[in-house]
């Protein structure tokens, strides 16, 4: 007996005092930053009243939900979301392991480093930028691709930014424009890091390399795919809000296909000045989300605990 | 067999160097739509060889040059100091919690992990701010909703304290006398220079492209960065193509700067961080193998 655990505690405080201080501003901030917020998403069950003040508006239940969800929108902003995030993946994660295979394959050390750094020019870049580069090539007047590309095949100006047909293309694209060399990089450590011995071995087998690519290379790397797999569908309800709202330069004949949760929860709370609806959006988007990376997590525990994120 | 292996090595390189054309090209349009005559942009539309050059979206920049160099003032002061106070609570943060002597450490990790996985969205943050502490319009602002960029760069710290600091060499600082916080700055920090760098590096970045919180919270253009005049000029584009050819339209036309001079701010825009970036690309492709193998 003796020490009790206030004791205990008191002591670690003593020992440790410094410690202790210099915790405190990082919490005060995820206090203010993050728990706070969270403690917030009771709004969404709140008819917000600014004049009461956010706290002691009036509770109303699920009205903004059922609000929500009548409307068509909240099909819409779901499916974009998941449908695109999907895709993105997909595409993204094809092309990266084939440009780090490609990459790998490079003896030439200068030529390696060439390709990297410029592949990852892309992602080092903010998306105004990246909508100012999508605006040069799809303008109707002075878009490049209107003005040099398209003539060169015989087609007809395109109406880029009012035909929604194009843009599930447009964003998939740019998406992977700008974040294939990010992957890329993740996966070639993983290749970087298959021991070099395989390859003699097969190599004197006379296995072709083609055969070492689909034999020993992917095999190896698998694990890397499927843990950045996982961890992409742990996110796959957030939607990269710049790619959707800055991009597609908040054009209303294309919308429909352009709309993502994030951007309706944007438009909600800035321009249309529905905190109801969008605080439900928001609310729904963060729980779902929530489900999401615990489902992914859990399903990484069963393949491999070591790269569980908890 | 080396038939073979040369085949091979130009198959990849054809491939790879199509990807880096498609890389490049855009910033290369970007530059040259800058240096171009703005009449031979109207009637060609935007072209990697313009047909006649200009230096005019420069001069004029030089000429209007107030607003440009406050935003600027106002991107490079929220990226130094963003930057380096985040830095040091992340630091401070992270460091006890890798200490087995400090007890409460395993809950506090845990405070800081949930915020990775769950967090509140848009909307009551944005309430926080401008409700509560009232940052609408002010360079706090631009600052402190990105401190600490993610709950995750914290305990990569951590992990890094915990794996690359001996606990001899913090032990042995304090039997001779140096006090915790003293061992952490001149014994720690010093010897942790890479993991700093590439957390700062990641920071810095996240802070100059940062233009999220400049459209949310700041509606006055004395606050506007760099990023945030971009994006307002894209909007007016946005604007008037979307309305309706009014006469007052003439007038707000004049008011957005031509085609030539848009591409010359977003080439500022871009410059200081392609200038740096063969100076810190070694720790950017670092950052992100470590981000991705406890990601």
């Amino acid at each position: 007996m003796g020490t009790t655990l206030w004791q205990r505690t008191w002591r670690n405080v003593a020992r440790n005092k410094a410690m202790y201080v210099m915790v405190i501003p990082g919490l005060l901030y995820l206090l203010v930053n993050n728990y706070l917020p969270m403690l917030g998403l009771v709004i969404a069950f709140k008819d917000v009243d600014f004049a009461k003040g956010i706290w002691h508006s009036d509770w109303i239940g699920f009205k903004n939900f059922e609000y929500l969800f009548k409307t068509s929108d909240a099909w819409l902003i779901t499916r974009n979301t998941l449908g695109y995030n999907a895709v993105f993946i997909v595409v993204n994660f094809a092309f990266s392991i084939a440009i780090a295979i490609f990459l790998n394959e490079i003896t030439s050390k200068f030529f390696s480093r060439f390709y990297q750094s410029v592949l990852l020019l892309p992602y080092l870049i903010s998306m105004i930028i990246v909508s100012y580069l999508v605006f040069a090539l799809l303008s109707q007047d002075t878009g490049m691709m209107n003005h040099t590309i398209l003539p060169l095949f015989g087609i007809k100006e395109i109406s880029w930014y009012n035909e929604p047909v194009y843009w599930p293309f447009i964003l998939v694209i740019v998406n992977l424009w700008k974040n294939a060399g990010f992957l890329c990089v993740v996966f070639l450590a993983a290749i970087i890091g298959i021991d070099k011995e395989y390859y003699e071995a097969a190599t004197l087998d006379g296995a072709s390399k083609w055969k070492q690519i689909r034999l020993i290379t992917i095999p190896l790397i698998s694990p890397v795919i499927v843990m950045m797999l996982l961890l992409f569908i742990g996110r796959i309800f957030y939607a990269d809000f710049g790619l959707f709202f800055q991009v597609p330069m908040e054009s209303g004949p294309i919308m429909n296909a352009t709309n993502v949760i994030d951007t309706y929860v944007y438009r909600g709370l800035m321009q249309i000045g529905d905190i109801g609806m969008s605080a439900a959006a928001g609310c729904y988007q963060s729980i779902v989300g929530f489900v999401l990376v615990l489902l992914s997590n859990y399903v990484v525990r069963k393949i491999n605990k070591d790269q569980a994120l908890f | 067999m080396t038939s073979q292996n040369r085949l091979i090595q130009w198959t990849a390189h054809a491939f790879l160097m199509l990807i880096a054309l498609a890389c490049i090209l855009p910033f290369l349009l970007l530059f040259m739509s800058s240096i171009a005559d703005e009449q031979a942009i109207l009637r060609d539309g935007y072209s990697l060889f313009p047909a006649e050059f200009s230096d005019a979206a420069y001069r004029y920049l030089a000429r209007e040059s107030t607003q440009l160099i406050r935003a600027y003032g106002i991107t490079v002061l929220i990226t130094v100091v963003g930057t380096s106070v985040g830095l040091a609570i992340t630091a401070m943060l992270a460091y006890p919690l890798s200490q087995k002597a400090f007890g409460p450490r395993k809950p506090l990790t845990f405070i800081v992990f949930f915020t990775i996985l769950f967090n509140g969205g848009l909307v009551p943050t944005y309430l926080v701010y401008t409700q509560y502490f009232d940052m609408k319009n002010t360079i706090w602002a631009l600052i402190v909703p990105n401190l600490l960029m993610s709950g995750f760069n914290i305990l990569l710290m951590r992990t890094f304290f915990l794996t690359s600091v001996p606990d001899a060499v913090i032990e042995s600082a304090g039997l001779d006398g140096a006090g915790q916080f003293r061992t952490f700055v001149s014994i720690v920090l010093p010897l942790s220079t890479p993991i700093l760098a590439t957390v700062g590096l990641f920071q810095g970045i996240g802070y100059w492209n940062d233009w999220f919180n400049g459209v949310i919270f700041i509606t006055n253009p004395a606050y506007f960065s760099i990023q945030n005049i971009l994006n307002r000029i894209l909007m007016d584009i946005q604007f008037l193509s979307s309305s309706n050819m009014s006469s007052h339209v003439g007038d707000a036309m004049s008011s957005i700067p031509g085609t030539t001079v848009r591409m010359a701010i977003a080439v500022i825009g871009v410059v200081p961080i392609l200038i740096a970036y063969p100076f810190f690309q070694k720790y950017f492709v670092k950052g992100i193998m470590i981000g991705a193998v406890k990601g």
